[in-house]
């Protein structure tokens, strides 16, 4: 894996400075890889007790519906792992999904001509305008994500129903060649999917190798040092809200399209299953740490849970416990291991003095 | 008429034009605190001359009976976020308490007075492993109340399913929902009321209250000051428990039904509370009277909203805007401020 010199000054931000770079890289290196690897062995084991049990439960159509349910989890955990990733939190995803459902919804009914395309770019739009409401508000403001967010997800939320005012669209309302994008298969892979991999590979890409994304770890290991260390704090924590505004509509334009059927309260709660699903991955709730990959495939494991809890005939009411479980088991496990990657290191710097 | 009560909504606005000085004297004691309850009396005035059946005694009673849970549950969280932490898990702990009431109404046999305090017994075992996590094995708040949020939820519905137990006896059920004698008043203010006055002399008038505070400033600090910071938000956490198994019991016999679904969502409001009643969230600062008064703000808008046939839903517009507005214009104005003190002083250097 070849690395460009511009990512060398980031490096030390996203972790001690001590030590010298290629070194430490690898050692992290390692044990990200070892999180995505531990998330999918859990993944297939879960498969594999689940498919003894009821073979059916690898069929097509079974996979299908998986592969259908969690896509746009995924993308909504990608968003917010970028998010995550600068010590923020976006709460109000849940509500930016469903305002940018409705209003999808919305305007098939009152321009039943417009193309699918259309409708996608202004949902991402739309998105993104909520996003720069939240961005704009932080700077200004000059207080944790989480406070503002949390007012945002009330107000996006109540404007979504103040606007619908107790109406709901039917599929009916909605072209045909748009209701299909939400179930059509390529080669047996839903539509829904394959765009959430391809989010999935783009945010993970620019998490990875590009230089605005490397900051973003710098800003969530220590905000002041990246300030200190000429990274534009403010700027790049706007533009991750925008980013993930817009996320959060690409999936409220993807439920619309699923659905068909739509009312105010879409994506209702959807928020803290978000953040659970970034937690499972490996995300480090206080920033710094984690990847668009993990947290995917943390999305991707909650969705299993809850099918495999069907089929295993688990009462389906043991589902949110089994989740809560998990999450504090995954962050459990990363204390576990950082204080154990902090002993090693101590090890071996008093080895090196 | 809804649009006359929807500018009851600007009081927070009309109390900004002296935000200016309020956000300088932030710091000093008890002035958010002044903004709130000065909120609170505008918003209880307008709505009582402009919104029809808001000023009657049935009102009084439904608007203090819905803002019981809320109240009861911000003390412990004010305390809580003081000290720097969060407890996201509570509206799960009183779904949970309340399910296992239910349960145990139904299956044990047991008395309600025993079962009772067996729910409260329960809600601080709840708020302890909480706090275990939080403080023994040192995980942030923030990420392990999300997991307890789910777990807990999930626990409740596990317990009773999607049914209801609702054959509580009706002397219970009627006992929660009555007044004082003479007046309107609900008599469970009374409770509310000793244990507000519990919370405020412990975080304002103890040592154990100024350690709250130093916690939230600082951990080590606080923990070289003699502060044995990993207890004390550990019985924090407990203490958060019980209350919850409290406002559960009362949640059962207010609405005579035990689900597993009571009380979904409430956390995120208790917290819009709180950050309202002036407590920062980095901990460290903030009033219980700042809080108080931010519930009791939340409430009469709802309250006088809703009777303004504004959609329930819809309402969380205004609690939302609350929220944000009370973080933004404080530091907007401030920004303004020191922007225009600047340039005074800049004008006479340049003469």
């Amino acid at each position: 894996m070849s690395r460009t010199g511009a990512v060398a000054p980031d490096q030390t931000a996203e972790h001690a400075p001590t030590d010298p770079g290629q070194q430490r890289r690898g050692l992290t290196e390692r044990l990200l890889a070892v999180r995505e690897l531990s998330l999918l062995i859990a993944l297939g084991l879960l498969v594999l007790v689940t498919t003894l049990r009821n073979d059916r439960f690898l069929s097509g159509q079974s996979v299908k519906d998986l592969l259908l349910g969690c896509a746009i989890l995924v993308i909504l955990a990608v968003g917010q792992t970028v998010v995550i990733v600068t010590r923020n939190v976006d709460l109000s995803v849940g509500s930016i999904l469903g305002l940018v459902a409705f209003a999808t919804g919305t305007l098939f009914v009152s321009a039943p001509g417009t193309p699918w395309p259309v409708a996608f770019v202004l949902g991402v739009a739309l998105g993104a305008l909520c996003g720069v409401v939240n961005g704009g508000l932080i700077a200004v403001a000059r207080v944790p994500a989480l406070v503002i967010t949390l007012g945002t997800l009330y107000v996006f939320r109540g404007v979504d129903y103040y606007w619908a005012s107790g109406r709901q669209i039917n599929a009916a309302d909605m072209p045909q060649s748009f209701l299909r994008l939400g179930n059509q298969t390529v080669f047996g892979v839903p539509v829904l999917f394959l765009v959430a991999l391809v989010v999935v590979a783009a945010v993970g890409f620019y998490l990875r190798s590009y230089r605005s994304g490397r900051e973003l770890y710098a800003i969530g290991s220590e905000p002041a040092a990246a300030r200190l260390s000429g990274i534009p704090v403010g700027r790049r924590v706007f533009a991750v809200f925008v980013a993930s505004g817009a996320l959060a509509g690409l999936a409220g334009v993807l439920y619309a399209a699923r659905f068909g059927t739509l009312d105010a309260a879409a994506g209702t709660g959807l928020e803290l299953q978000v953040v659970a699903a970034a937690v499972v991955g490996g995300v480090a709730i206080f920033g710094g740490s984690g990847s668009a990959y993990g947290a995917a495939l943390g999305a991707v494991l909650l969705t299993t849970i809850g099918s495999s809890l069907a089929v295993l005939r688990i009462d389906p009411f043991w589902q949110q416990a089994v989740v809560g479980a998990l999450i504090l088991a995954a962050i459990g496990l990363d204390r576990l291991v950082a204080l154990r990657v902090a002993a090693r290191l101590r090890g071996r710097s008093a080895h090196g003095a | 008429m809804a649009h006359d009560s929807l500018y009851a909504a600007p009081p927070t606005a009309e109390a900004e034009p002296g935000a200016g000085r309020i956000a300088s004297l932030r710091g000093l004691l008890g002035s958010w605190d002044a903004v709130i309850v000065v909120a609170l009396v505008v918003v209880v005035l307008l709505a009582g001359l402009t919104v029809e059946n808001f000023a009657t005694g049935r009102n009084a009673q439904f608007l203090l009976l819905d803002l019981m849970p809320l109240a009861l549950i911000a003390l412990p969280m004010t305390l809580i976020v003081i000290t720097g932490e969060i407890d996201l898990s509570v509206a799960s702990m009183v779904g949970l308490s309340s399910t296992l009431m239910g349960q145990l109404w139904l299956s044990s046999g047991l008395s309600l007075e025993l079962i009772c305090v067996l729910v409260v017994l329960l809600g601080a075992v709840l708020g302890a492993v909480n706090g275990l996590f939080v403080t023994g094995f040192g995980l942030p708040s923030l990420a392990v109340t999300i997991g307890t949020l789910a777990l807990y939820r999930g626990l409740s519905f596990v317990v009773l399913g999607d049914q209801a137990v609702a054959d509580f006896p009706a002397d219970w059920t009627a006992a929660v929902v009555r007044n004082i004698p003479g007046t309107s008043v609900p008599v469970v203010v009374v409770p509310l009321l000793l244990l507000a006055v519990v919370f405020a002399v412990v975080l304002h008038a103890t040592p154990a209250g100024r350690a709250l505070y130093a916690m939230g400033n600082n951990d080590q600090a606080a923990t070289f000051t003699g502060v044995s910071v990993a207890r004390t938000k550990f019985w924090l956490f407990v203490v958060s428990g019980a209350v919850c198994g409290l406002v559960g019991i009362f949640w059962t016999l207010r609405y005579a039904s035990a689900r597993g679904d009571n009380a979904t969502g409430l956390e995120l409001t208790v917290v819009t509370a709180v950050l309202l009643g002036g407590v920062s969230i980095f901990g460290g600062r903030g009033a219980l009277v700042g809080v108080l008064a931010g519930v009791l703000l939340l409430g009469v808008l709802r309250n006088a909203l809703q009777l303004a046939d504004v959609d329930a839903n819809a309402l969380t517009i205004v609690t939302g805007t609350l929220l944000v507005a009370s973080v933004v214009l404080p530091n907007a104005v401030a920004d303004v401020r020191a922007r225009l003190h600047r340039r005074r002083q800049r004008q006479p250097a340049a003469s």
